[in-house]
């Protein structure tokens, strides 16, 4: 199945990745190749097959939501691109 | 002999007769580092002064008796891998600058006991690929043969290990990133059971599949790691209760007269299988007959679906995660004024173009109208692979394989080809994806003198029994 450079723009777009022209062209043209190889498992009967998402037979892992102290709060902040009075500084979301 | 060359079991009986200091074997290390990292490219980030105050502190502890089986033992991470004040950048440029504030649990338990940090290792950016061609930082040459990769994607901790830089390190494998650079450096690696490990502190890739495991100079020192890392974690829903067993205890145990191995003949008959690798497989294969084992042909037939399903679930599970990569809350951030440009200019300097294709396929096998064809199809195959497993083990104990189909294999010759390098995880594919241990022992090298690794797989939780096995062959 052959991927369109247009289709390569779309998701890249849903995906927030910025890509030059050649990647898109290359993207375009390993992904193809990759989607191809995938329809192997269409020879697979797979009817009345429960799905498998995880392997370790545990449910429902709980523990008590009960506040803790974060006693790492200065370096956290630290780490961040941008700050205002210890708060995170972004672009405004709207316009 | 120099202490670089220790390994654990020698380094702990050096240390705790007081022969030489943790001062000592670190500086040892550094000192290797030093000469060959230029070359093998084998560490992002190098501790010189903290490893060498942490290894005065862990020479303290010795003093004092106060000791357990990792203090004072230098150690070298895969940068995916969170280390607390340590530069942790996943070999991505969008975490270049990033320094985590808390140790990946498996780290914490052995930094508590006083184990010495040397460094960082280099490994394809967030564990994606197979030769560790696909890092920010570099591609780590093989110490083996230089003009060779290292294998990946952790390439820089086997090539360390392998060249003596540290005494054992401590990496991820979510399809074969620890077996496979294992095999490739001539060392021991160990991708647990999925589960038995806790997995938080670690750069996310497939979450259904990522785990942790230590790569080391012998099998011995596999159990030592495995025991003191190993075991359940609050901060890991996905960690199992299952008490761990003494693993040196089970070393010992194994009686081969009472083992039935299985050969699982889909695994032989791979085109790309390197005679030399196959016929190395099938000689510890009849070492173990002689030993006593009984040998078994056994069939999974839904290996040649491994790596379809693998590629689906992992570019799905991998795109999701790495959402949360976008320049905002930490990492290096474009200077944007839109945000949309904030988000998709940060990832598109902090990514390698194998990242961007991963999200790609993932963001596009997850769209409506895709989403039934590929990402669910995938995980009712995956059912039936486990299946082959679950079946496969009443028959017998354990599944001898080549852990690659083969040797190190030349810089560039398959960088440029997605799909080759994706067809290289063919033999850890099916095991990553039932959740099943998988052990890659070092068996000999090629005429041309790059190492052989042969896979043990066992069923789950079986880790003391593969590595039983994998002890066996390294003997023979």
């Amino acid at each position: 199945m052959a991927l369109s450079l247009e289709e390569v723009r779309k998701i890249a777009k849903l995906a927030r990745l910025n890509l030059t022209e050649a990647e898109e062209k290359r993207h375009a043209e390993t992904i193809s190749v990759v989607l191809d190889y995938m329809n192997i498992l269409n020879e697979v009967n797979t009817d009345g097959v429960e799905i498998t998402s995880q392997v370790t037979g545990l449910s429902d892992v709980m523990r008590p939501d009960e506040p803790r102290n974060c006693e790492i709060k200065k370096e956290l902040i630290n780490q961040m691109p941008e700050t205002e009075d210890n708060e995170l500084k972004v672009p405004a979301v709207f316009e | 002999m120099e202490l670089n060359r220790l390994t654990i079991k020698q380094a702990r009986a050096g240390l705790d007769s007081g022969k030489f200091t943790s001062v000592d074997l670190t500086t040892a290390c550094l000192k290797r580092i030093k000469e060959r990292n230029t070359e093998i490219n084998a560490f992002i980030t190098v501790c010189e002064k903290s490893a060498l105050a942490e290894a005065e502190a862990a020479d303290v502890l010795i003093k004092n008796k106060k000791i357990k089986p990792l203090t004072g033992i230098p150690f070298s991470v895969k940068d995916a891998i969170c280390t607390a004040g340590v530069r942790s950048t996943g070999a991505a440029k969008i975490l270049d600058n990033y320094i985590p504030p808390f140790n990946a649990t498996v780290i914490k338990k052995i930094r508590e006991q006083g184990g010495v940090l040397l460094g960082k290792n280099n490994c394809d950016t967030f564990g994606h690929g197979a030769s560790n061609e696909n890092s920010m930082y570099g591609p780590v040459p093989n110490p083996h043969d230089t003009t060779k990769v290292a294998g990946g994607s952790s390439g820089g901790s086997a090539a360390a290990v392998a060249d003596n830089m540290c005494i054992y390190a401590i990496a991820e494998d979510t399809g074969g990133s620890i077996r496979y650079p294992a095999s490739f450096c001539g060392i021991v690696g160990l991708r647990p059971s999925y589960g038995r490990n806790s997995r938080y502190g670690i750069m996310p890739m497939a979450s259904s599949l990522d785990t942790v495991g230590p790569m080391t100079k012998t099998v011995e020192d596999m159990a030592i790691v495995m025991q003191e890392i190993a075991g359940q974690d609050v901060l890991d829903a996905t960690t199992v209760p299952d008490v761990v067993p003494n693993y040196e205890k089970e070393l010992s145990k194994i009686d081969l007269g009472k083992l039935t191995v299985g050969v699982p003949k889909e695994y032989f008959s791979v085109d790309a299988l390197d005679p030399e690798v196959k016929s190395a497989t099938l000689t510890a294969i009849e070492k173990l007959k002689q030993a006593g084992a009984t040998i078994k042909e056994v069939s999974l037939p839904m290996t040649k679906y491994a790596i379809a399903v693998y590629y689906i679930v992992v570019p799905c599970e991998d795109s999701s995660n790495l959402g949360r990569l976008d320049g905002v809350r930490y990492g290096v951030r474009a200077d944007e004024k839109s945000l949309y440009d904030l988000y998709a200019k940060s990832r598109e300097a902090g990514f390698p173009e194998e990242v961007k294709r991963r999200i790609l396929i993932g963001t596009y096998a997850l769209s409506a109208g895709y989403y039934d064809a590929y990402y669910k199809k995938a995980q009712k195959v995956r059912t039936l692979i486990i299946r082959d497993f679950e079946k496969v083990f009443q028959e017998v104990d354990v599944l001898i394989t080549p852990t690659s189909p083969f040797p190190a294999f030349a810089l560039g010759e398959k960088s440029f080809d997605p799909m080759a390098m994706y067809l290289a995880d063919v033999f850890m594919a099916p095991a990553s994806l039932a959740g099943v241990p998988g052990l890659s022992v070092p068996y000999g090298k090629t005429k041309s003198g790059l190492p052989i690794g042969v896979q043990i797989i066992g069923p789950r939780l079986s880790e003391g029994l593969v590595m039983g096995v994998g002890e066996a062959i390294e003997k023979n």
